[in-house]
């Protein structure tokens, strides 16, 4: 491929350029805005032009020559006539974009105010869904015949069944963690024992819900999400309600359902492995017996703590089905709105959920504490 | 400028081409037509590289498509441009750092360059430069073949690629990106292969056509020559009055 060349070429008092060569993004010398630089030096003297060696032009050979010209057709120019006709069309591009819409000046309120309205936003939309959700279960009781059995079974199997060994693995792990550092502190105090007392509190009432929720938010919660959110890219939601069939009976009730029960039974696996996991470690640690461990368990935790344990299990798995669908059902079609929407579900749920835990601790702090 | 030999392609126990070859000279506009299923749009991926064919070779510019060495193959790629079907645009970007893209990939140019070669590449598929700032959801189905068209041009390709170009639009409008495409192979002078199941950007585009069916090429040739061949799937083609408009068109 032949470079691009400049050759000057004195007559009488004027400079004549002669440009020969392929003129294209490949075969300009690189880089080429030293190029460029070099272009425009020539062209300060206003030398005449003659392109008619050229052999190949292509539209950046153009602009830079345009650009070299300071945007204007040279006094003297001597082109082929196709290549004029792609200066041409260069000239006749608009010379720039508007200005881009400088900043608010008002941004310090305006940002703030438009969270708050978008949050006030979410918190109706997700009020609407609560509400269409009991209207739907009282048109399921009257026709049981429409019960979305095979979504619910589909997504107890997916959000519940899947999710045991990762749950009972993060729950045994976090029981020996816990019980190996409290042994070292009670130790001090020579209170050995009451690990049981600790450890069946803390993580039967605390520990077991929240973690499990934090879990089932980031597995569960981003793949409703992200499968409702994709279904509306690609218009299945809409080929839904062609036929007829309700997105919130179809697509929000089988998910809120189905977490609902799986979430306390989730709750009642993690917990036990995150005991099993503490009395492991007490008895390598401690030497407490496995029999007193079991022993003192039922006496030391009052059974409201299971109750507890459990109707978090319930609140935390329907608020973050919620939760995980409306996002999915704002996703606008793209892939980006698909990504920001799937990280503001699994981001708002766990805050939801903490939040929440701690109304929970408020209002049970009477309940099952010996 | 294409060169295909001996090309086979099987997946698992399907058999899709058999023993292809296939030949495009500079400045053709090749359709290459088929029944569905008849394997156009492999053959399509396997002459840009998305896909290796199990035997045989896929020459562009002569040299191989599936070069193992990583820079010799990515120069290959940009001298020749895709359009996909749907336009596979990136939706997180703007049409303008769409279309600015490969130019940045480049890393030769300045900003100032890349805008008036994004503003120059928008006039050429006639859209204007207010678009250059909306995101690909808020464009209509023919802005985005459009948008498509001019990032596949950005860098000035000798090849132009070709998948549906005219589906999913309206007969008009069709008709529209038809004339803008040949305008731009006139100015350009860029090669065309495209796969197309549309008789009217059939007869509008292509100078020549290749036949897909039995898994190999059956007829290829202008429309007159292919329409002579005689085979079931090329009678049925040429039947209900396409034979005229097409021969017309490639004549």
């Amino acid at each position: 491929m032949a470079v691009a060349t400049i050759e000057a070429v004195r007559q009488s008092d004027a400079v004549q350029l002669v440009l020969s060569g392929e003129w294209t993004l490949a075969t300009m010398p690189q880089p080429i805005s030293g190029f460029e630089l070099r272009l425009r030096d020539l062209a300060i003297s206003k030398p005449g032009w003659d392109l008619r060696p050229i052999s190949r032009l292509d539209s950046a050979g153009a602009i830079l020559l345009w650009r070299a010209w300071g945007r204007q057709w040279p006094a003297s120019l001597a082109v082929s006539s196709g290549h004029r006709a792609l200066l041409e069309r260069v000239e006749g591009i608009s010379p720039d974009l508007q200005p881009e819409p400088s900043a608010e000046p008002l941004a310090w309120i305006t940002v703030p105010g438009r969270l708050a309205l978008s949050a006030g936003n979410h918190l109706a939309g997700i009020v609407a869904m609560i509400g269409q959700l009991v209207l739907d279960v009282a048109y399921l009781s009257v026709h049981p015949r429409d019960i979305p059995w095979r979504e619910f079974s589909a997504n107890l199997y997916k959000s519940g069944a899947q999710a045991l060994p990762v749950t009972a693995l993060i729950g045994f792990l976090i029981g020996i963690v816990l019980s190996y550092l409290s042994s070292l502190q009670l130790r001090t105090f020579g209170a050995d024992v009451f690990i049981v007392n600790l450890l069946g509190i803390s993580i039967v009432r605390e520990l077991g819900p929240v973690l499990v929720a934090i879990l089932v938010a980031g597995r569960s919660g981003s793949a409703m999400t992200a499968q409702i959110g994709v279904m509306r890219v690609t218009e299945e939601i809409d080929a839904l309600a062609t036929m007829g069939v309700s997105r919130s009976q179809r697509l929000v009730l089988p998910k809120v359902l189905a977490l609902a029960v799986a979430m306390p039974l989730l709750v009642v696996w993690c917990s036990a492995a995150g005991i099993i996991g503490g009395m492991v470690s007490a008895n390598l640690q401690m030497g407490l017996s496995y029999g007193f461990f079991i022993d003192t368990l039922p006496r030391v935790v009052p059974v409201a703590n299971v109750w507890i344990g459990l109707s978090k299990g319930v609140v935390f798995g329907v608020l973050i089905a919620l939760i995980a669908c409306h996002f999915g059902l704002r996703v606008k079609p793209n892939t980006e709105s698909l990504s920001a929407r799937t990280t503001t579900s699994v981001v708002t749920s766990i805050t939801v959920v903490i939040l929440v835990d701690a109304v929970f601790a408020v209002f049970t702090r009477n309940l099952g504490l010996p | 400028m294409v060169e295909i030999r001996g090309l086979c392609t099987q997946f698992d126990d399907v058999v899709i081409h058999r023993d292809i070859d296939l030949d495009i000279e500079v400045g053709q506009m090749l359709g290459l037509v088929g029944g569905s299923g008849s394997g156009k749009t492999t053959l399509l991926r396997e002459i840009v590289g998305l896909l290796a064919p199990s035997k045989g070779t896929v020459r562009l510019f002569g040299e191989a498509v599936l070069d193992p060495d990583p820079e010799r193959r990515r120069r290959l790629r940009r001298r020749f441009g895709m359009l996909f079907q749907q336009g596979a645009l990136f939706s997180a970007l703007s049409v303008h750092d769409n279309i600015a893209f490969p130019l940045r990939e480049l890393h030769s140019l300045d900003e100032a360059m890349i805008t008036d070669l994004v503003l120059l590449k928008l006039g050429m598929v006639e859209l204007e430069a207010r678009h250059a700032r909306l995101m690909p959801a808020e464009l209509s189905g023919g802005m985005i073949k459009r948008v498509a068209l001019a990032r596949a041009l950005s860098l000035e390709p000798e090849l132009l690629v070709l998948d549906e170009p005219t589906a999913g639009l309206d007969p008009d409008r069709s008709e529209n990106f038809v004339k803008l495409l040949r305008m731009l192979q006139k100015e350009l002078g860029f090669t065309v292969v495209m796969v197309t199941h549309d008789p009217e950007t059939l007869a509008g585009l292509a100078t020549r056509l290749a036949v897909l069916a039995d898994q190999r090429i059956v007829a290829c040739g202008t429309a007159a020559e292919v329409a002579a061949v005689d085979h079931p799937f090329i009678r049925n083609f040429f039947s209900a009055g396409r034979a005229a408009a097409l021969r017309q068109g490639t004549g």
